[in-house]
């Protein structure tokens, strides 16, 4: 069967994957903004939690996800607890770094000339400080959401379905159709976001400036 | 000339004893007789041993490979294809690492030249992109005034260009090093063996300590290779402003 044939016959499955596997990176995505930013705010606001919560993301990051997987098994099991703790790990770093850059990077002037209009400093934050760092923060979501793409791939080892099945299952009946469907359409779902993304960082740069 | 104050010269070191301590650990405390036929030293060596040759040697064949490439694509020459080199390999990245060892697999078939091609294959980008980068970053002025002092153009590239680019580049090399120990742990599933070897198999015979060790071993080795690369970028660097 050829490889077009093959999409042709099986697109039911292929498009239930592909949706799953969106709602998997969805799903953890959130978590990280809401998660991310707040512990990016933070480490903006007090230098003492900067300096733990930054090398831990940093050494977070070099660890292997397959092995992350491996060491929250015994603690939370396989299926999708394990699956989102580890997608929401890995957006974090990104996510975290960017919204503490992007805060630090603002102008001190700015944030005098809003005080000196008389701004609380709850005001400075939501007027002043995010809209300005957003550009950089959707830098940090879009690094994140393209490597958790990725990564939800080979969480699909652990049975929360998604484009890596094809991958898996692939691999173990050696048909390659499958893992070829696999393969190109987390390419394809991880090439879009980027792209997507980009245009949506460029589009807040123009904004913002 | 001392070592930057970021890195710490003895966390490698710890991380390979933290290694050795699991290892150790497990091995005498298997937790069952079906995981005691998989957890010993024999076996842990065999997959430290393959995960380290994936990750060594595809890490130099893309340096071989990618800093030459990189200079290039930077000539005069190949002016007009830089920019596209760039833009492709700014979207091979984004393709994920599982994606990239399944398609080589269907190319290549099972074993370990396919897991170690698909691993230099994914490594080489980093390095490739940031080589180029860091060379069209260099101000012109300063590649005129090395002409102007009767520079040959291979003088221009040794004492010049690739020096100054330095920084950029081992940023590049150490990236793909850690990209590359991630996808390394991978290479199990195209039968490459590797840590995931352990990972993968006490996940098929539902065992945790085993599951347990390869997690540990290798999350330890990733974060060995980035403090080992950390520590040759400062000095290499630092080396590079002492000389200059």
């Amino acid at each position: 069967m050829g490889f077009i044939e093959f999409l042709f016959t099986r697109n039911q499955m292929v498009l239930r994957l592909l949706l799953e596997h969106i709602w998997l990176v969805l799903f953890a995505i959130i978590i990280a903004i809401i998660v991310g930013v707040f512990l990016g705010l933070i480490s903006a606001y007090y230098p003492i939690i900067s300096k733990i919560i930054l090398p831990f993301t940093q050494i977070t990051m070099t660890v292997p996800s397959i092995a992350l997987m491996g060491i929250l098994i015994p603690l939370v099991g396989i299926g999708m607890i394990n699956a989102i703790i580890c997608l929401v790990v890995y957006s974090l770093l990104s996510i975290v770094r960017n919204t503490y850059t992007g805060i630090k990077e603002i102008p001190e002037e700015y944030i005098e000339a809003a005080r000196g209009m008389g701004m609380t400093k709850r005001w400075i934050l939501f007027k002043i400080k995010l809209p300005l760092a957003l550009p950089v923060i959707i830098a940090g979501v879009r690094t994140s959401i393209v490597m958790i793409i990725g990564i939800g791939a080979i969480m699909s080892y652990i049975g929360v379905g998604g484009l890596g099945d094809l991958i898996f299952r692939g691999i173990a009946r050696t048909s390659r159709n499958m893992i070829l469907t696999g393969a190109i359409f987390v390419s394809i779902l991880s090439i879009v976001t980027d792209f997507f993304f980009g245009k949506l960082e460029n589009y807040f740069v123009k904004k913002t400036s | 000339m001392h070592l930057k104050k970021d890195y710490n010269i003895y966390y490698p070191i710890i991380l390979v004893i933290l290694g050795i301590a699991t290892a150790v650990y497990f091995v005498n405390n298997p937790g069952g007789t079906m995981a005691a036929r998989l957890l010993n030293y024999d076996e842990i060596i065999r997959t430290c041993r393959e995960h380290i040759i994936l990750v060594i040697i595809s890490i130099i064949g893309a340096i071989l490979f990618s800093v030459p490439m990189g200079i290039i694509v930077t000539r005069p020459r190949f002016k007009s294809i830089a920019p596209i080199v760039d833009n492709l390999t700014n979207i091979a990245q984004t393709v994920p690492s599982l994606a990239v060892l399944a398609l080589v697999y269907t190319a290549l078939g099972l074993g370990f030249k396919t897991g170690l091609f698909a691993l230099w294959l994914y490594t080489l980008l980093p390095i490739l992109r940031n080589t180029s980068a860091g060379i069209q970053a260099i101000p012109d002025e300063i590649i005129e005034a090395a002409k102007g002092m009767g520079m040959s153009p291979v003088h221009i590239i040794y004492k010049i260009e690739l020096p100054l680019a330095l920084p950029v580049i081992m940023a590049g090399i150490r990236v793909s090093a850690v990209v590359c120990t991630g996808a390394a742990a991978l290479a199990t599933f195209i039968g490459a063996g590797g840590l995931g070897d352990l990972v993968v198999t006490g996940l098929a015979l539902s065992r945790n300590t085993i599951i347990f060790t390869g997690g540990i071993l290798t999350a330890l080795f990733g974060m060995f290779i980035d403090s080992i690369f950390g520590i040759l970028e400062s000095y290499l660097v630092t080396k590079r402003n002492f000389d200059m």
